[in-house]
């Protein structure tokens, strides 16, 4: 007995007809704006408390591992840890290992001089920028800061900038807060900086790609991570909690806008795994019995 | 011309009139800027707050979002299969990104610690007026070993860039066996060792945390059992291999819906640039 | 000896001398000097490699070899990209009387505008074109043909719905004694318990790998990375 027509049109279905709907379902939802309240989950508040719960004026080390490649998931988790460390005042020490970073690290500084005018370069936050090598910069940081960074990315020498001053290696740091896209990345900030010592605690930001193999970092080797765009939101979310004033300035809730595009994208995805399956088991088991 | 030629063109023509039309009524990829007081010249201003005072057209971030919007579509152009436009496109991003590493590169380690190290006199005249450096002669060997890698290119000779390599496999190598071994064998097998019988606070038996902790050691160990291929998976070994690979297909199942996940969000990134930063349609939300 | 033995003797003192240097600790400051010199040697490599990619698409131009044409986009593409770079085109100096002491990618500098509107678009472009073959590959490929593929997708499914914020309106209802059947609750086990637990064994085999590939470069059992003679 031959599949129902619908069936046999649907398993020869032309592909453009999926990119198509693609387009609509991610088009529409950012077209409207409609923005829908994520509920923060355990791991994203433990990596808020871990910044909001420092000191005022205490150093975060933001190395930024990211290219444009992964901006869509990554660059809305940079700026919201960037804003956050900002309101609670802490000395902002950007540096990355991989070329292209020096460009995103760039947006957080344009972030920076144009929502915190307060902000000094040299006294509030330095762009160390990038260093070739890999993870082996991390392993040469862990015992030599200056060495390697002995200029940050305007060519002022280290010895003048007065938050460079004392600053002998990364172990001293209360908090790290990477944001990764890949290797190297999250995985070796953990494996050469957070392992082999106790004083160095670690958060992070990651694609979703990345994060699975992450999880079994965590408690122990580091206290949590962003994994992808909804935690993102999620983050997005406590920031405006505690930092209404942050709600006001545009485009500062990026991952949420997303999000509602993601959420329609997931459940047409759904339908589409469903129906391809359905079509799979109609068009083998009508073929089957004949 | 054929029917698929003309519903194309059609298409195009269509495409033109939308944005011509945006970009006369709404000012389609217009960016506006102002005086910065960081170390920039001119920080941009949101679209949306361009009538403020001190704010200016800017033609080269102007142009920047046009040109941003056909490289996207050109990329996108492939969706319908490989054609001269794609092409095009891939050309250009060969040799940007190539010639962007080279650039980085020579900045932040050339100038920054080669010439910085060696002729500091140099990099204070030129580049680095404030450096406070002195000449470290030790960094004469990173030059040598550089030196002999770039040999590679010359037409003979080409073997003495093995000397460079093998230092350079050898500190990959050294390190990472070490961090390995400490953070991916040590410690994940310290944080597998759980207690199987989990009491609360209040001496009774905390079933959740039992079976939690219960699960994951018997549930790392059947993963493990599924790899070790010097027995053969029949019988006990067998079941617990099989157990194994279910746990795995979990876990695949797991990394399948992240990735999924983050692909969607990229091109959410790029059609955010096109309808908001390009088109500027939904900037009012 | 020079083309053989010499690589192997400098890659076993220099791997085990950084394994030495990790214990200790007289010999940490060893241990950052070998991995500074390694990052300027890591430059060259990066200069290295874009000289080989320009070498053969320069071949491949002079050679009229098909496509030549897409060679001569890169290299001008390379070109134009290199001097702005290079030359600071466009960079307010940090100081003055020093044209070249600026930031290479400040801000509205001509390195800034290259990296902002035609790196940006195409490397985000290239790969936010992977969701549409999802789509594709989802209707066609998922397809839940045995025990071990309905497991994968049902988790899958499982976790795409939980990471919405209706999804978990689906489960909303249920009592409290029944709170682990929550869809958010299921996500976080699959994600907590059963994602890490495979994840670790499989961490763990690729640390044992590692260190056993490790060992065979550095005690000279493995000289692939020396090419052919």
């Amino acid at each position: 007995m031959e599949p129902h027509p619908v069936w046999r049109f649907l398993a020869t279905l032309d592909r453009r007809w999926l990119f198509g709907l693609t387009i609509f379902v991610v088009g529409i939802p950012l077209m409207t704006g409609i923005v829908l309240t994520q509920k923060p989950s355990p791991m994203v508040i433990d990596v808020f408390n871990a910044i909001d719960d420092l000191p005022e004026g205490s150093s975060v080390l933001l190395p930024l591992d990211f290219d444009p490649s992964a901006e869509g998931e990554l660059q809305p988790m940079a700026e919201a840890f960037t804003r956050h460390c900002a309101e609670k005042k802490h000395k902002l020490y950007y540096l990355t290992i991989w070329p292209q970073g020096v460009g995103m690290i760039q947006r957080q500084i344009s972030i920076l001089s144009k929502e915190y005018p307060d902000y000094k370069n040299g006294v509030d936050y330095v762009n160390l920028g990038y260093r070739p090598g890999y993870e082996v910069v991390i392993n040469t940081i862990v015992n030599d800061f200056p060495g390697l960074y002995d200029a940050d990315q305007n060519g002022n020498p280290v010895s003048t900038i007065p938050m460079m001053k004392g600053i002998k290696n990364i172990r001293g740091f209360p908090l790290i807060v990477n944001v990764s896209a890949g290797d190297p990345g999250l995985k070796q900030w953990i494996q050469y900086a957070a392992t082999p010592f106790d004083t160095i605690e670690i958060v992070g930001g990651t694609t979703g790609v990345q994060a699975s193999t992450l999880y079994p970092y965590i408690p122990r080797q580091m206290i949590g991570m962003l994994a992808g765009i909804k935690p993102a939101a999620e983050y997005e979310e406590l920031l405006f909690n505690k930092y209404p004033e942050i709600a006001e300035k545009p485009k500062t809730n990026t991952a949420s806008v997303f999000m509602t595009a993601q959420e329609a994208a997931h459940f047409m995805l759904i339908g589409i795994i469903i129906l391809g399956n359905l079509v799979m088991w109609q068009t083998d088991r009508k073929g089957a019995s004949e | 011309m054929t029917n698929k030629n003309a519903i194309w063109l059609a298409i195009f023509l269509a495409g033109f009139l939308f944005l011509s039309w945006r970009a006369v009524q709404f000012e389609a990829g217009a960016v506006y800027v102002k005086p910065s007081a960081g170390t920039a010249e001119y920080e941009e201003v949101p679209f949306l707050l361009r009538e403020e005072a001190g704010s200016e057209f800017s033609w080269p971030r102007t142009m920047g979002v046009w040109l941003a919007a056909a490289l996207t579509f050109a990329i996108f152009s492939f969706l319908f299969g490989d054609n001269v436009v794609y092409k095009i496109a891939e050309s250009i991003f060969v040799g940007a990104s190539a010639a962007y590493a080279m650039v980085v590169a020579f900045w932040s380690a050339f100038v920054g610690l080669l010439v910085g190290r060696l002729t500091p006199d140099i990099a204070r005249m030129t580049f680095m007026p404030g450096s406070k450096q002195e000449t470290d002669l030790w960094f004469l060997i990173p030059l040598a070993l550089g030196i002999l890698m770039l040999w590679r290119l010359m037409p003979t000779g080409k073997w003495v860039a093995r000397w460079p390599l093998a230092f350079f496999i050898a500190v990959f190598a050294g390190l990472r066996l070490v961090v390995h071994f400490q953070s991916d064998f040590i410690v994940q097998i310290q944080s597998t060792i759980l207690p199987l019988i989990v009491f609360a606070a209040d001496g009774s038996l905390d079933i959740k945390t039992s079976l939690w902790n219960m699960t994951m050691v018997f549930g790392t160990l059947a993963c493990l059992t599924y790899f070790f291929f010097s027995l053969e998976h029949t019988g006990i070994v067998g079941g617990i291999s099989k157990v194994g690979i279910y746990l795995l297909m979990i876990t695949f199942g797991v990394g399948f819906a992240l990735t999924v996940m983050s692909r969607y969000s990229l091109l959410i990134g790029r059609m955010n640039f096109l309808l908001k930063d390009w088109l500027h349609i939904g900037i009012e939300m | 000896m020079l083309k053989k033995t010499i690589p192997i003797l400098i890659a076993s003192f220099v791997g085990f001398f950084l394994i030495l240097s990790k214990f200790s600790p007289g010999l940490e400051e060893w241990d950052s000097k070998v991995s500074t010199w390694f990052d300027i040697v890591a430059a060259f490599a990066m200069v290295l490699g874009a000289t080989s990619l320009l070498s053969s698409h320069f071949k491949k131009i002079s050679n009229k070899k098909p496509g030549w044409a897409y060679s001569l986009i890169t290299i001008v593409a390379f070109g134009g990209t290199l001097i702005v770079g290079l030359g600071k085109i466009g960079v307010p100096p940090s100081f003055p009387g020093y044209p070249w002491s600026g930031d290479y990618m400040t801000e509205g500098g001509a390195f800034w505008w290259v990296f902002n509107y035609v790196y940006v678009p195409l490397a985000a472009t290239m790969f936010a074109t992977l969701a549409f073959y999802i789509s594709s590959a989802a209707f066609r490929a998922f397809r839940a043909k045995n025990v071990e593929a309905s497991l994968l997708l049902i988790t899958a499914v499982v976790v795409l719905l939980a990471q919405t914020s209706s999804g978990p309106m689906l489960t909303e209802g249920l009592p409290d004694e029944y709170a682990h059947f929550k869809l958010e609750n299921i996500k976080g086990t699959l994600i907590n318990l059963f994602n890490t637990l495979g994840t670790r064994a499989i961490m763990i085999g690729i640390a044992l790998g590692v260190v056993s590939t490790s060992l065979k470069v550095l005690l000279g059992v493995d000289r692939s990375y020396l090419g052919a003679d």
